[in-house]
């Protein structure tokens, strides 16, 4: 497609939604016995999953090398997704 | 023997629905006299059934033995046309003289029933005994009947013998008993025969009321047993569990009363002195029995409180060791965690979607009886770890969006990142130039080819890509480094947990800082370096972009190799900066916490200070471990200390130093071993991508090919084999091995950094029917 990803935005909507299930929804748990648990299941959550996603888009960010496509594919991609 | 019985009836004593109150004495001997009763009852009964079914067949043996002998005899002569050609042939021309001869003499009977496989025997031996004075006569009995001795039916032969003469006839008497055949008495006239038959008509069909009415006495008599016999054995098997706890106690000094030592929780307190003050009052003693808090040097058991959800978690981190007295609990990390790793090298978003499925079944219909009373044990591992599976699966659906593999093809979510069209303008590609190339690759040098990061997991483009494994490849490497040095440093920082509650302050400087410098200077400047070549370098110097293992390595060898680019100024300096820092804290690691000891305890004996037992006064045991970091708090005076008591030991120098030493080898070495092994992670995440790749093009893609109608049907058994393959496969077998690598990597790697494990549980009185047989 034409449009461009950018990095900022997803970077910025991620990490809002990360940090508000890590750092803002301990706060929102309910009493009870389960609460210690909760929290640290949200936490350990939210660390877990940025981490993996941040480690997947960096990696992505500047690629040292292209995809190499066979001429086929090249020829219905080109039509198909532009 | 009641049970033994009731199951020979082919009735199954039903489970108890109720529990029934734990007898007191005087019960137990009523209920061992009403078993007595019913066992003898029992037994009376089976054994006048046994007896009248044996008249009965007796009876009717006779019967079909009168019977089948009055076709013989009513018959008139020649006697030899009915028998066997063998056996009288060659007799007929002597016999029948002999017939007319002695006609006046009285022709004796003797009949009776043999067992079939003796038939042969017998004839040949009444042949020779008897010299050819006989005429014998066998018939098969027309329905099959019981042998008493073995309870299987034969088809038993009747036999009628004519002979002449009283010698003869003992004789035959006696072969026919050594064959242990039952003999009867055969009439001679017809007119008594006759009567014989209608006299055993009758006996018989009394006889068979008689059996009726036994049977239906037979009937009730279990139904009673049936009733009462679950609860009497409950009632048995708990006064069997009360006693077995009773010998555990010892007696007091005046042997009148029992006293029981007993590990119990703090909280749990109250509510066993409420428990002791109700059986007092209920078993109508005088005295009231009381708990009293003692202090002991032993260790006490560990208890950790769990609820159905982290039950789960908690047993797998029991498996490798209970947690020592007070240690900090991996388990609530090990919640997410562990179903994490697991996803990682699981990842797909269909395989995950069918796990996540199936656990959501099992944990909706979880009070179902029928699941929980499975017997098979498989199915009960399942069952026991559904919440387990359930987080496993909705990781796995993560981590599949985020690795783009749905049955191992991708999903373009988002439009893909890579511009084709642009690559293709850029280069002129034309039909003629693409079909005389087979492969062409996408530079990303060329502007507008790559357009900015694909916003949430790998882009697609890269399935369709026949170089995807190098980027794949060098991706999920770095990420199982990161992603494992960051689970290593969260390891070690719980170790901080343990230095804190055990007032060990000096071990967080003397070993945990250490420890910390260690890992982060070098593989935490790892994990830095992977993330700066990321963000640093692109396409425009790809040729030229330095390799990450080579500087690690020339790092630790402090030399530098001249083709490979620093990464950024500076870059030697810094880095031997870092590895003599973590050089130097080897030997505090190594030193620090044994010469600390030592010193004290040196300081201790100077001054000839008395060493108390800390202050034990207050701290009086009957506890338990409560579970670190969790909501429930034990006040300070409570806690048990338990052999953590460093001071009042004699410090064994030597030994301490050992200990240090292995702990300090260990964990160096363990550290790059550890990071290597975190490699798995990538490891079974390409075995499992490529399996299912495999799958989708082998298998499934078949079903495709074919255009037509019957291609549509052939669809079918293909979807079929797919399926069964994925879950056979994909799902249970990479499933189990993905979960024993996630295992692997948290027992070893994970829980060696700060987890001593060495604890025991706390084993309450629990009480449950079937186990205690």
């Amino acid at each position: 497609a034409m449009t461009a990803h950018s990095f900022a935005l997803p970077l910025v909507l991620f990490s809002a939604f990360w940090g508000l299930v890590g750092i803002a929804g301990p706060w929102f748990v309910p009493k009870g016995p389960n609460r210690g648990v909760i929290i640290t299941m949200l936490v350990t959550t939210a660390v877990c999953c940025y981490l993996f996603w941040l480690i997947a888009i960096l990696a992505q960010a500047n690629p040292l090398f292209g995809p190499q496509l066979k001429n086929e594919t090249i020829w219905y991609v080109r039509f198909l997704w532009e | 023997f009641l049970q033994q019985e009731l199951r020979a009836a082919g009735r199954v004593p039903g489970p108890c629905p109720e529990s029934p109150r734990a007898p007191v004495a005087r019960e137990a001997l009523r209920v061992q006299e009403q078993s007595e009763q019913l066992a003898q009852e029992l037994r009376e009964v089976t054994r006048n059934r046994a007896s009248l079914r044996g008249r009965l067949r007796h009876l009717r043996q006779h019967l079909h033995v009168l019977r089948e002998g009055e076709r013989f005899t009513s018959l008139p002569a020649p006697l030899g046309s009915q028998l066997r050609p063998r056996v009288l042939s060659e007799r007929e021309p002597i016999l029948d003289p002999s017939v007319h001869q002695h006609l006046e003499r009285k022709i004796n009977f003797v009949a009776g029933v043999i067992h079939p496989w003796r038939v042969t025997a017998f004839e040949r031996l009444l042949w020779r005994a008897c010299r050819g004075y006989l005429v014998a006569s066998f018939v098969e009995m027309p329905e099959p009947m019981e042998d008493l001795a073995t309870g299987e039916s034969i088809t038993w032969v009747i036999f009628l013998i004519s002979y002449w003469g009283e010698q003869i006839g003992q004789k035959i008497r006696k072969i026919s008993d050594c064959f242990h055949c039952q003999v009867y008495p055969y009439p001679e006239s017809e007119a008594s025969r006759t009567d014989t038959i209608t006299r055993l008509h009758g006996q018989i069909q009394e006889l068979s009321v008689t059996l009726e009415e036994t049977e239906k006495y037979l009937a009730e008599v279990l139904d009673k047993v049936a009733q009462a016999l679950p609860t009497w054995r409950v009632q048995v098997q708990k006064m069997k569990a009360v006693y077995l706890v009773l010998n555990q106690c010892s007696f007091d000094v005046t042997k009148k009363c029992l006293i029981a030592e007993v590990w119990c929780p703090v909280q749990d307190l109250t509510q066993v002195q409420d428990a002791l003050r109700q059986g007092s009052y209920q078993s109508g003693s005088s005295v009231e029995c009381f708990v009293q808090r003692v202090p002991t040097l032993e260790s006490p058991p560990t208890l950790i409180r769990t609820n159905k959800f982290t039950a789960g978690f908690q047993s797998i981190v029991d498996a490798y060791g209970v947690a020592s007295y007070q240690e900090v609990n991996p388990a609530p990390y090990a919640i997410i965690t562990f179903p994490f790793i697991f996803a990682i090298m699981f990842g797909d978003v269909g395989h995950g979607l069918l796990m996540f499925l199936f656990a959501l079944w099992m944990v909706l219909y979880e009070d179902s009886p029928r699941l929980r009373q499975g017997t098979n044990e498989i199915w009960l591992t399942f069952f026991e770890g559904r919440y387990l599976i359930l987080l496993m699966g909705a990781f796995s659906v993560y981590t599949g969006f985020i690795y783009n593999e749905c049955f191992s093809k991708a999903t373009a979510i988002f439009p893909s990142a890579w511009s084709v069209a642009t690559m293709a303008n850029h280069s002129s590609w034309s039909s003629a130039y693409l079909a005389t190339h087979p492969s062409l690759t996408l530079d990303p040098n060329v502007t507008g080819v790559f357009r900015g990061p694909y916003p949430f997991g790998i882009d697609p483009i890269w399935s369709l890509a026949t170089n995807h494994l190098n980027f794949l490849n060098s991706f999920k490497m770095k990420m199982s480094v990161v992603l494992g040095i960051v689970h290593m440093g969260f390891g070690v920082v719980l170790g901080v947990f343990n230095h804190v509650h055990f007032r060990q302050r000096h071990r967080l400087v003397l070993e945990f800082l250490p420890e910390m410098i260690f890992l982060l200077a070098l593989f935490g400047y790892l994990v830095f370096l992977i993330f700066y070549k990321w963000i640093k370098f692109s396409a425009a110097d790809s040729l030229v972009a330095p390799s990450i293992l080579i500087h690690f390595i020339d790092m630790f060898l402090f030399t530098s190799n001249a083709e490979n680019l620093p990464l950024y100024p500076g870059q030697v300096p810094v880095q031997t900066v870092l590895v003599v820092l973590a050089l130097a804290s080897v030997p505090v690691l190594l030193l620090g916490t044994p010469l600390y000891q030592w010193c004290r305890q040196r300081g201790l004996t100077a001054t000839a200070v008395p060493v108390q037992p800390l202050a034990r006064g207050e701290q009086e045991p009957l506890l338990e471990g409560q579970e670190a970091g969790n909501s429930v708090n034990a006040t300070m005076e409570d806690v048990e200390s338990g052999g953590h008591s460093p001071d009042a030991k004699h410090l064994d120098f030597a030994e301490t130093f050992m200990h240090q030493a292995i702990h300090t080898i260990e964990y160096c070495l363990g550290c790059v071993s550890n990071t290597a092994s975190y490699l798995r992670l990538w490891a079974l995440s390409l075995a499992h991508a490529q399996l299912s790749e495999v799958l989708w093009t082998m298998v499934m893609r078949n079903g495709f090919v074919g255009l037509s109608y019957v291609g549509g049907v052939v669809l079918v058994p293909v979807f079929a084999a797919f399926a069964v393959l994925t879950v056979a496969i994909l799902l249970v077998m990479e499933g189990l091995s993905a979960f024993l690598h996630a295992l692997r990597l948290h027992w070893v790697e994970f829980q060696n950094k700060f987890y001593v494990g060495a604890g025991y549980k706390l084993c309450p009185f629990a009480f449950a029917p079937d186990t205690w047989e």
